[in-house]
């Protein structure tokens, strides 16, 4: 009998939720304090979530419950008793586990292969009869169901995500931390791994600690909450008794506006929507293995409107968007932007005003090894007051770029204030507040956006929220492609479904039936799941 | 106070993984030596001395330095655009070809144009074959390090076909060569030394290049292509033609390196000025981390291991080999700790 079966059988005894507990927990990094003397309780078998914005220490915390950076000070409580968790190694003997925000999974390999190569004391020669029949009797004793033999890179986000669970629960933990799990799924997806997890914890079986920004998963779930702010405790309680206002004022310190109520659209404002600025006419691109991915998709973007593109991830909105960034050459169909054949040139980009905020900002839109002046001047550094020269030998003044990052870092609030940082030191909302700062603050007349506040905290999305709201207003066309809905529900005008590289489903804001949507996004993920 | 302090860090740092590599290199050197039965310590003595230790060795050290300054420019600046070429050899090749062609067909004109039509010649030849791989990479696809190296035997067997075949001076008996140039076409030293011109040659090119790069439109472009192509098509960059521009850039300076070892050493294309100077610019550009004004500093180090061979050679009866032994060691030693270098930083 291996050493995992027997722990396994033996822990029938103690099958239970941990309690977890953290005495003035203090972690430093260098002259950083990113933990301050931080207690919090966790009560066996509940689901607790912790709250904060970026950088506010969550991830530092749970990273010193698994041992994978030891604090300084503080003392943590597995059941009642002090327990030093020095290394991961300790965290597993106390059967604490954690899921992290991306996928660790081998994607050429099936299930079952996945869930054998997290036990990591595989014999020379795999039983694979007896080892599957193990991995079913596993399975039926979880809510979750997967098949065993499919492949990883098969699976749709959320299944990946039920199979990152599954490896904890296999290693038989006790306590489960979700690093922001849901921050890939799409919001069934979300609510049917939440409830799995969430029934785990109402049988005691389970412990289930989750980072997350979203209110709403907080009061559908949670059963009690901490809020961590710069470091320290910011508060926390049971979930029935703090409103969402409370919690939020906690996060940021202050009140802030926690409605998801559309704004003003340009229909309640009674104005029309102005002439077409960009024009998709029977786009075909193939993704990076060479499969079609937009198939002939038709849309229309007016001035004064931003038009949302709702979609399960996978079905072509990131090739869409590539093609129109320049990114990814089409095989067919066109673009045209104020009439005219686009080709993502420099000179169209400047003519027509075309300028976008592209998803993880780093990789897309910045130039990682250079400054942050530098990256603030990609799209002007050849033009006055940027260069100057004769024809074609031209000179940087690097001064005159210096000089303009200074007031963007002082207008946006990019941290830390160094316009010679190379921005691949910058934490990722600061890169996307460099970013904004360059894509928003020319005349924009076309503004490309894929998934602006992906991974930032609550106040960063708040605030570009306002900067698409307000160059919306100012007669900006906005093409804005996001995987949350309600993001899309409360900034666009019309809200178009992709699904399969093709538009599937239309409607105006005001007019959106949430379920019917969902139905179209779902639709196109059913059929993929497929083959 | 701090900011000083950060700033003398900033500039010292890039320093550290080179001289890291170099005690690193010095080590293994010794050590095979060592395993050999020869002193080690009076190998790595003389190795010095014969690179820097007299006046002689210094011209030795700087005449091989100058064709080095130009091959390592040809990593360089295709580094620069994230491009990893190691084909400067044959760069130079054709560069010396196509320069050892101008007089010949020039009989009669001054010397002047004669030369630098000699340099255009050997610049568009070297660039165009180096561009060759940017474009291959840039249309099909093709990893540009496998193509330019597999370019540079193409190259060097056409620099070989043509010196014995068609370009062949009947009266070059047992050493095929190319006719000789006309004296008056001959390059020769710097006033008072025995180092050639082509060291001014190159330290200029490495000064233009450093301007190019990094005070320029064009040289901030060909940066954000390197950097993150994904941004520079975002951009709108033209990053094919920056791609092809930066490659010929480098190619060319290979290939004015060829038109020197014509003119100012050996006086006609043979076979004996392939002497691996494409290849030791590769060692060169990367001690350097690829920054042109490192690189002047870095040929003189690695001409300078290249010059101390004789003295090895007559001293203690080593083999000419043993200093190729020696830059292979810096290489490796140079490739490890960059490796390290970055890793290190990932993980802050």
């Amino acid at each position: 009998m291996d050493a995992l079966t027997h722990t396994l059988l033996a822990a029938d005894v103690q099958n239970r939720g941990a309690a977890v507990e953290a005495y003035r927990v203090t972690k430093r990094f260098g002259a950083l304090t990113a933990l301050d003397e931080v207690s919090l309780k966790v009560e066996p078998g509940s689901f607790h979530c912790l709250l904060g914005e970026n950088g506010a220490g969550k991830s530092t915390l749970v990273k010193c419950l698994v041992g994978y950076h030891p604090p300084e000070e503080g003392s943590f409580l597995v059941d009642g008793r002090e327990q030093a968790i020095r290394s991961p190694r300790d965290a597993q003997r106390l059967r604490i586990g954690m899921v992290y925000q991306h996928f660790t999974l081998a994607p050429g390999m099936t299930v079952a292969e996945n869930l054998l190569l997290a036990r990591g004391d595989l014999p020379l020669r795999i039983d694979w009869r007896r080892e599957k029949a193990a991995l079913a009797a596993f399975l039926d004793s979880t809510p979750f169901r997967l098949d065993l033999n499919a492949r990883v890179a098969d699976l749709a986000a959320g299944e990946k995500q039920k199979l990152e669970i599954l490896k904890q629960l296999y290693l038989g933990q006790r306590l489960l931390i979700l690093d922001e799990p849901t921050s890939v799924l799409t919001p069934a997806e979300a609510d049917e791994v939440l409830g799995l997890l969430h029934g785990m914890t109402r049988d005691g079986r389970l412990t289930v600690m989750m980072i997350t920004h979203k209110f709403r998963e907080v009061s559908a779930y949670g059963d009690s909450v901490t809020v961590l702010r710069r470091g320290k405790l910011a508060g926390s309680g049971k979930v029935g008794e703090l409103t969402t206002q409370d919690m939020a004022e906690m996060m940021v310190g202050s009140a802030v506006s926690v409605a998801t109520a559309p704004r003003r659209r340009a229909a309640d404002a009674g104005r029309t929507a102005g002439d077409i600025r960009l024009a998709v006419d029977g786009l075909c691109a193939d993704n990076d293995r060479g499969m079609p991915a937009v198939r002939e998709l038709d849309l229309v973007v007016r001035a004064g409107e931003i038009v949302g593109i709702a979609g399960v991830a996978g079905n072509g909105q990131k090739e869409l968007v590539e093609v129109l960034l320049g990114q990814r050459s089409a095989r067919g169909g066109a673009v045209h932007v104020d009439g005219e054949s686009y080709g993502a040139t420099r000179a169209e980009l400047r003519r027509h005003g075309v300028f976008s905020l592209p998803e993880e900002p780093l990789r897309n839109a910045c130039v990682p090894n250079m400054s942050v002046a530098e990256n603030m001047g990609l799209r002007d550094f050849d033009i006055a007051p940027f260069s100057g020269g004769w024809l074609s030998l031209r000179f940087l003044r690097r001064g005159a770029l210096t000089r303009r990052a200074k007031e963007w870092i002082e207008a946006f609030g990019v941290r830390p204030p160094d316009p010679s940082a190379a921005i691949e030191n910058l934490s990722g909302g600061n890169v996307q507040r460099a970013v904004l700062a360059r894509e928003l603050s020319g005349a924009v007349r076309l503004l490309i956006v894929a998934n602006p506040v992906f991974g930032l905290d609550f106040a960063a999305t708040e605030a570009i929220h306002r900067r698409l709201d307000q160059a919306r207003n100012d007669g900006a066309a906005i093409l804005l492609v996001s995987e949350d809905l309600d993001e899309l529900l409360e900034l666009s005008d019309r809200i178009l479904v992709m699904s399969e590289g093709r538009i599937a489903h239309q409607a105006l804001a005001g007019y959106v039936d949430v379920a019917e949507v969902g139905r179209h996004m779902a639709g196109g993920a059913g059929h993929g799941a497929g083959h | 106070m701090d900011a000083a302090m950060n700033r003398a860090m900033r500039a010292v740092a890039p320093l550290a993984p080179f001289t890291a590599a170099a005690l690193a290199a010095a080590l293994l050197f010794a050590a095979f030596l060592a395993a050999q039965g020869f002193e080690a310590p009076e190998a790595l003595g003389l190795v010095v001395e014969g690179a820097f230790g007299s006046a002689f060795a210094w011209q030795n050290t700087l005449a091989r330095a100058a064709p080095l300054m130009l091959t390592a420019l040809c990593v360089a600046l295709p580094a620069r655009a994230g491009l990893v070429i190691i084909g400067g050899e044959g760069a130079l090749a054709l560069g010396a070809l196509a320069a050892a062609m101008v007089p010949s067909l020039t009989a009669g004109w001054p010397a002047l144009p004669v030369q630098l039509l000699m340099a255009l010649a050997g610049f568009v030849a070297g660039g165009a074959w180096i561009a060759a791989s940017a474009w291959l990479r840039h249309v099909r696809g093709i990893n540009e390090t496998i193509s330019s190296l597999l370019l540079s035997y193409i190259g060097i067997a056409l620099f070989n076909f043509l010196v014995e075949g068609v370009l062949r001076d009947p009266a070059s008996l047992n050493k095929p060569s190319t006719p000789p140039l006309p004296d008056a076409v001959l390059i020769g030293p710097l006033p008072g030394l025995e180092v050639h011109w082509g060291l001014v040659w190159g330290v200029l090119a490495c000064a233009a290049a450093w301007f190019l790069l990094r005070r320029t439109v064009f040289g901030f472009s060909v940066g954000v292509v390197g950097g993150n192509p994904r941004a520079a098509l975002m951009a709108g960059l033209p990053v094919g033609a920056l791609l092809i521009a930066a490659c010929f850039l480098g190619g060319g300076a290979a290939g004015v390196a060829g038109m020197l070892e014509v003119a100012a050493v050996h006086g006609s294309a043979n076979a004996s000025l392939l002497a691996g100077y494409g290849y030791a610019g590769i060692l060169v550009s990367f001690a350097a981390r690829h920054n042109p004004l490192g690189i002047v500093a870095g040929a003189i180090l690695v001409g300078g291991i290249g010059a101390s061979g004789s003295l090895l050679q007559r001293r203690l009866d080593l083999p000419d080999a043993a200093v190729l032994v020696l830059q292979g060691a810096l290489f490796v030693a140079l490739l490890a700790f960059e490796t390290l270098n970055r890793k290190g930083a990932r993980r802050v």
